[in-house]
This record gives structure tokens, C-alpha cells and sequence, in this order.
């Protein structure tokens, strides 16, 4: 674990130099660290956010400054205090058996040609059917990575190998909320209109960002998610019915 | 608070957002959450209040009551009826009088608080606009011609209305003799210099890039924004194009993409980033790097994360000593 100042005001917890080779294990030590320098309520810190294989943690000087019982370093205290936290929070990890299993959540999404108007291109590259690319996005079971790009933007892991296609060369100047893409390994859903390069194969009738709920995305880091195919009834069904959440 | 001209982009904005940054929001906020601070005590408000980013001027406004306003930024021509207003100074202004904001001779961005607080929603604990989600602020977006906005209730208005009349000559009528240093209140300057510390791809940079960030001038790109200021100028081109891991970055990250061309984070940046991060502009110059407008020359400086820190510490003291010498003022 490497601890690394991000500007004056912000750092880094690496907890692991790498994601891909190991998704969930690395998944899994990033949300215990997250939920770690949570308990441990340090003074000065604003917020924590979890990235794949790091935790940010905002702090304002002035009140670390305060807090700190002896003058010194503000960076080191901080980081003295992030080590402790985790120390500690590891050996009541290992005391406690089970962590609470995270949630699954189910994203019905039409994959429709007018929806899904990058099916051609993803067939293509990965030289299967349009159908047989549904089926695959459609049966893999996904976890949230982090989210990021945009409020609400989920980063998928565990898109089936044989999915990956590379980023669209120009990326489309606007993509209609709810549009489900596919970005080298990676799958996602824009939750707001928004430029992007990523292909598009569906669209979900699910709000995925609502600055009026709290939380105000429907996902976070380390949920389990499924994609459902869904019919284009049931798609303007669920999306007058308000299905917002 | 009625606008009557919107100028060429105006928002509501407070001292920003925290805790949504797992969820991908960003902290957004006024560029410039000092010149907000310094702008709210002249008036009388809560450091937090929401006041109003103006972008390269062209606002003008009023108001049915009488209402005292200061502003704080770049340097821009205030007047409130045929009198200037200087930037740091609290100003009563008549009901029906209009405030007007010229466009900047130098810098880009100025803040106006105003007695009370410009009274929106609070949505996800802040009144800052989010104007590329479209949420906070009022209705999510820039303002335009016509809106009237809701003020909050001023704390001490009597009290303060008094004591910024007070020591009133002709000239002056109805603007406070008393301001607030110079630097907080007018931060721009012409080719200014950015303190910097080292970023966690410092040490992976070669040593003639790292030479050039600092020996270099940086010019402004017309393609710069609230999410961030780019450069047309230096191209840093790496040798070894990586594609690191996406990470959080920060508002004063700095960040080499691809094309070479740096970018410096504003406070409307994304949550994480994936380019490589050479270094962080320091806190207390962000007031500076958002005066930064295109055509802009700026040089970097690097500075100790420790001596980053002890510059903070120290403006936050004689920020301490500013509240106590208003409250003289007013109370």
C-alpha cells in the first residue's frame, strides 16, 4: 500500500498496483480500505471515493492543521493516521468472518437496432451475431468498478472477453441517457446526455442519475449488476411508468 | 434580484459540493472559493452563501430593495448607476439602481455576494450550479435575461447598511471606505506564475519534459472551461504512452494526455481521470489559474508540498484577523 499526496489538499491510498489481473480480489481490498478511513473518521478529512485500485481522500489542511496534536507535517500526521486505520481495521476485518455480500441489481435494457446502434460495429470486430452479442452482454454477471466520467457514469467489470471492441475513432458529440456501450474490456451506461466514444448496443429506461434522491445514483462501487433484455413495449412501458429506481 | 442582462455566462455558485464524489460529482463551487469567502464577509454573509460567477463580465442587475453587494476577481469596471465600484469594497445599493459588470481588461472571472445569499434550492448539500449534470444553482443552469432570483434573509443588514455608509463623503456615497487586501480581492495578474508541487507521475516523466514544464511559457486555449483551463502550448509528447489505471484527480491537477497538451483542472473537472497527473497546481494560486483566459501566457513554479501547505495555513491566519476587524466594522 502506497499512500501519495494528490495536490495539496487530496490523496491517493494505492492499495494494489494492479486491476485486471485479479477484478474482484482488488475490488474487494479497495471497498474494506474505503470503508476503513470511513470508521476511522480522521479530522480534517471532507470525503473518501474508491477507483479501482485506489481511494481518494479529500482533507482540508486548515482543520488537519488544527487537529493535529503535536505540530508537524500535515501530509505525514495524515498519512500516520491512514496507516493506524488501516492496521486496525484489518485485524477486526479477520475477526469478523463474513463482510456484508454486496447487492445485485438488475438493468433491463433494449437492445433494439434504433437503440443499439453500434450492434453492427461490435459484431463485427468481435465476428459474431447482433443477437449473439445481446446474449452474451445479456448473461454476464458485472460489478461496479467505481463511478466517474459523469455523475452516475457506472464502469463495469466482467464484460466477456470476446465483447471487447475498441472506442469509436470520433467520438458522437451526444449520447441519450441510459445508452449501454461498449469501451475496449469495459462496459458502461451514460446515465446523462453526453458526449462519448463508446459503442452503443441498448438503452436502459432506468434513470441512473438523480440529483433529487440520496443517494443520486442508482449504482456504487462494488454493486453486482445484470443486464435484461427487454422488449421495445416494455422498454416505453418502464420509462412512462416513471420507472425511475 | 432581477437580471436584466445575463452577460456571457453567469451562475449561482457556493464554495461547491463534497461527499458526491463517489457517485462522480464533482465539487464545482465558485472557481475561486476564496474570492467568495472574502466577497461574503464584506457583505455580511456566511462564507458559504451562493453568490454569482461572472464570466467575462457583461452582467447587469438589480434589485426591488435596497441591498448591499461586494464583488471580488478579475479585473473588471463595476458601476452602480454612474459610480465605480472597486473590487473589495461593500457597496448599499438603491432599490431600482442597476450594477453593472463590464468585461474584464485583465482575467476572466469575477463573484458577487449579495446581503443574504441568493436563496436557491439546496440540492446535494450545495447551491452550486452543476452545469454539465444541469442540477443546483438556479434550475440547473446559466442565467438569462429576465430571471429573478429569490434572496436569503440578510443576518445584520441594519447594523452593516450603517456601518457601510459610514465615513461617507460625497464621492463615495454608499461605498465602504474599509476593503480587504489587494490579492484577495483583484487575484488576476498579466502572464502570472502558478505554484506547483509534484503530481504522482512526476518521477515517470523524462527529464527534458520535466524541464520544459518549468522553463516554458504555457499559453491559454480558447477551448478552456469551468471543468478546465487546456494549453495550446507546450506539447509534452511522452515516449511511453501508457494507459494508466483511472484514478481520482483533483481541481489544480495538472494532466498530459495523449496529444502533449496540457491541461489544468478547474473545479467543475471530473472525479477520475486516467492521464498521466505531472503535477497539482497549490491551493491558494487557484484563485490565480481561474483568471486564465485564452490567449494567457503563465509559467509554472514548483514549491515543497510542506511550504504548499504552510502558504495555506498562513492565508487562512490573516483571513482569521480580516473577521475580527469587519466585526469591529459592524458590530
Amino acid at each position: 500500500m502506497e499512500i501519495i499526496p494528490l495536490g495539496d489538499s487530496a490523496l491517493i491510498v494505492r492499495v494494489r498496483e494492479q486491476f485486471e489481473d485479479a477484478p474482484e480480489k482488488t475490488l474487494d481490498e479497495v471497498l474494506r480500505t474505503l470503508q476503513q478511513l470511513r470508521n476511522a473518521a480522521i479530522p480534517g478529512v471532507i470525503e473518501v471515493a474508491p477507483a479501482y485500485t485506489t481511494v481518494a481522500l479529500f482533507f482540508d489542511p486548515v482543520a488537519v492543521a488544527k487537529a493535529r496534536e503535536t505540530p508537524g507535517d500535515v501530509f505525514d500526521w495524515l498519512a500516520e493516521k491512514i496507516r493506524s486505520a488501516i492496521a486496525s481495521g484489518s485485524a477486526f476485518h479477520r475477526r469478523r468472518s463474513a463482510a456484508a455480500a454486496p447487492r445485485l441489481i438488475e438493468i433491463p435494457v433494449c437492445y433494439d437496432a434504433e437503440f443499439g446502434l453500434d450492434l453492427d460495429r461490435v459484431g463485427e470486430h468481435t465476428k459474431l451475431s447482433a443477437g449473439e452479442v445481446v446474449d452474451l452482454h445479456s448473461t454476464a454477471e458485472y460489478r461496479v468498478a467505481c463511478i466517474g466520467f459523469v455523475p452516475g457514469f457506472p464502469f463495469l467489470t466482467g464484460l466477456p472477453k470476446t465483447l471487447a471492441t475498441p472506442r469509436r475513432a470520433t467520438p458522437r458529440k451526444e449520447i441519450p441517457p441510459g445508452s449501454v456501450g461498449i469501451g475496449g474490456a469495459q462496459t458502461g451506461i451514460y446515465p446523462l446526455r453526453s458526449p462519448g466514444g463508446w459503442n452503443l448496443i441498448g438503452q436502459t429506461p432506468l434513470k441512473l442519475f438523480d440529483p433529487t434522491k440520496n443517494p443520486p445514483a442508482l449504482l456504487c462501487a462494488g454493486d453486482r449488476v445484470r443486464f435484461r433484455a427487454i422488449t421495445r413495449e416494455v422498454f416505453e412501458a418502464s420509462k412512462q411508468g416513471g420507472a425511475s429506481r | 434580484m432581477i437580471i436584466t442582462r445575463a452577460g456571457f455566462l453567469t451562475s449561482v455558485q457556493d464554495l461547491g459540493r463534497s461527499g458526491y464524489r463517489e457517485f462522480g460529482v464533482s465539487s464545482g463551487g465558485a472557481l475561486d472559493s476564496f474570492a467568495l469567502r472574502v466577497a461574503n464577509l464584506l457583505v455580511g454573509n456566511d462564507e458559504n452563501a451562493a453568490g454569482l460567477e461572472i464570466t467575462l463580465g457583461g452582467l447587469r442587475l438589480r434589485f426591488d430593495e435596497e441591498q448591499i453587494v461586494a464583488w471580488c476577481g478579475g479585473e473588471v469596471d463595476v458601476h452602480l448607476g454612474s459610480m465605480a465600484l472597486p473590487a473589495g469594497h461593500a457597496a448599499l445599493l438603491p432599490a431600482g439602481e442597476e450594477l453593472k459588470f463590464s468585461q474584464p481588461q485583465i482575467g476572466c472571472r469575477c463573484w458577487l455576494a449579495v446581503s443574504g445569499g441568493i436563496d436557491v434550492p439546496l440540492v446535494l448539500g450545495s447551491r452550486s450550479t452543476d452545469l454539465r449534470a444541469q442540477f443546483g444553482g438556479f434550475e440547473g443552469r446559466t442565467l438569462r435575461d429576465g430571471d429573478e432570483l429569490v434572496l436569503g434573509k440578510s443576518r445584520r443588514s441594519p447594523a452593516f447598511a450603517k456601518a457601510t455608509a459610514d465615513k461617507q463623503t460625497a464621492a463615495t456615497k454608499s461605498i465602504s471606505s474599509w476593503t480587504a487586501q489587494h490579492d484577495w480581492v483583484s487575484p488576476a495578474k498579466r502572464n502570472p506564475i502558478l505554484r506547483f508541487v509534484r503530481g504522482c507521475d512526476w518521477d515517470r516523466s523524462n527529464t527534458s519534459m520535466l524541464q520544459r514544464f518549468t522553463s516554458e511559457t504555457f499559453a491559454v486555449s480558447l477551448d478552456s472551461d469551468r471543468m478546465g483551463v487546456r494549453f495550446d502550448s507546450p506539447e509534452l509528447k511522452r515516449q511511453d504512452n501508457v494507459d494508466l489505471t483511472s484514478e481520482a484527480v483533483a481541481p489544480g491537477t495538472i494532466q498530459i494526455p495523449p496529444s502533449g497538451k496540457p491541461i489544468l483542472l478547474l473545479g467543475d473537472c471530473q472525479t477520475i481521470g486516467g492521464y498521466p497527473k505531472i503535477a497539482h497546481v497549490i491551493t491558494v494560486d487557484l484563485g490565480i489559474a481561474a483568471q486564465l483566459r485564452a490567449g494567457d501566457q503563465v509559467r509554472l513554479s514548483e514549491v515543497s508540498l510542506v511550504d504548499a501547505h504552510r502558504l495555506l495555513l498562513e492565508r487562512e491566519q490573516q483571513l482569521e484577523l480580516f473577521r475580527i476587524g469587519l466585526s469591529l466594522h459592524t458590530s
